[in-house]
């Protein structure tokens, strides 16, 4: 084989290698649109509760119909106007504050289970979307306060009422390393 | 016109890529538990092979043969297949993220699927036109559609039956995939060459 069927050969893949690079690309930039980078960042902005009190499935499709325009930034009582000073600084637009139809604004809460009264039925536990509700069936159960994000998805399930929300305690929640005697 | 009909009928029924010629065993096996699955592996393998067959013609024709570099042709054809896959893979996380999760790691596997490489050498082989080319290649992915779709429906109702210990999960699939190799043996002699 002389050198030239050789030249010609690389050539020709490496050609074919190039087209085919620029035109994934051009189709990449092209056909994938900017919105769902968007999606993206607004839906790490949410606190991934799933709680739904926004009226939409979960956070990732709230935070699509928000990048759609479809929804307005004030429909997450979780996340609390943090979350929206948040969503309007990523998005450009005035914050405002939590629209009261999707639950208004509240203070920070999270679950406490009356473990008297509790039966150890354990339906609150699929309920709960960060598995913050420690317990087994026929088993107190118990919620990891630092974990709870207060979405309120375990009280439904509750057949005899015994979870209630109460006030984040004012006390850290972090563990802390007990010192060495 | 009736020469066409024939070829597709052909690749899709009687030499079924999948049922005759085993090739693209992979994504047979690997993606026919769930239906909505087995449905996008479908369309998009059909995609890709029609797009393939009649591009890697299209390079064959008007590239490889010019130049006399037919040696070059499995080199050239896995390139612009990796390519195509590619595309799909992009136009399918656009359009249908849940699609492309469901999907996972096949849809990427198609590159290798072997059914896709070998439409676009058999079209080489049989000095297929490229409109020859490009209903061969959609009656291969058809056939292939075809054949996953009924076997994922088969191995949904395997799930729930009684199967004995030792035949669970993919020795009973191989089982059932044979059965359904033999089934399309009735197709031979349809008059398709």
């Amino acid at each position: 084989m002389s050198t030239d069927a050789v030249v010609m050969a690389v050539l020709v893949a490496a050609a074919l290698a190039v087209t085919l690079g620029v035109a994934l690309g051009w189709a990449a930039s092209r056909i994938e649109p900017d919105a769902d980078s968007l999606v993206e960042r607004i839906d790490a902005l949410l606190p991934q509760t799933q709680c739904g009190q926004c009226r939409y499935p979960g956070c990732r499709p709230y935070a699509a119909a928000i990048a759609a325009g479809a929804a307005e930034i004030d429909r997450c009582p979780p996340g609390g106007a943090a979350t929206v000073r948040a969503l309007a600084a990523l998005l450009d637009r005035p914050p405002r504050p939590l629209d009261p139809a999707f639950g208004g604004p509240k203070p920070a809460r999270v679950a406490w289970i009356d473990e008297e009264r509790c039966i150890g039925c354990a339906r609150c536990l699929p309920a709960c979307p960060v598995d913050a509700i420690v317990g087994a069936p026929r088993q107190m159960h118990t919620v990891i306060a630092a974990q709870c994000t207060g979405c309120e998805l375990c009280l439904p399930p509750c057949p005899v009422d015994c979870i209630e929300l109460r006030p984040v305690p004012a006390v850290s929640l972090r563990y802390r390393q007990p010192r060495a005697a | 016109m009736t020469e066409l009909l024939l070829l597709a009928l052909g690749a899709s029924l009687v030499n079924n890529f999948v049922l005759s010629n085993f090739l693209g065993l992979c994504p047979f096996i690997g993606v026919s538990r769930r239906f909505e699955a087995a449905a996008g592996m479908a369309l998009a393998t059909l995609f890709v092979l029609t797009i393939a067959s009649g591009l890697s013609f299209s390079l064959w024709q008007w590239v490889l043969v010019p130049l006399g570099l037919e040696y070059l042709r499995t080199l050239v054809f896995i390139l612009l297949i990796a390519g195509i896959v590619q595309f799909t893979e992009i136009m399918v996380r656009a359009t249908s993220p849940l699609l492309h999760q469901l999907l996972g790691i096949f849809l990427p596997l198609i590159t290798t699927n072997c059914a896709v490489l070998g439409v676009a050498l058999l079209n080489v082989d049989r000095q297929h036109g490229l409109l020859e080319s490009l209903v061969f290649g959609a009656g291969a992915g058809a056939g292939f559609g075809l054949a996953l779709l009924l076997f994922t429906t088969l191995r949904e109702r395997l799930d729930t039956a009684d199967v004995p210990q030792a035949f669970r999960g993919v020795p009973v699939a191989l089982v059932t995939a044979g059965l359904m190799a033999l089934a399309f043996m009735g197709f031979a002699g349809l008059g398709a060459r």
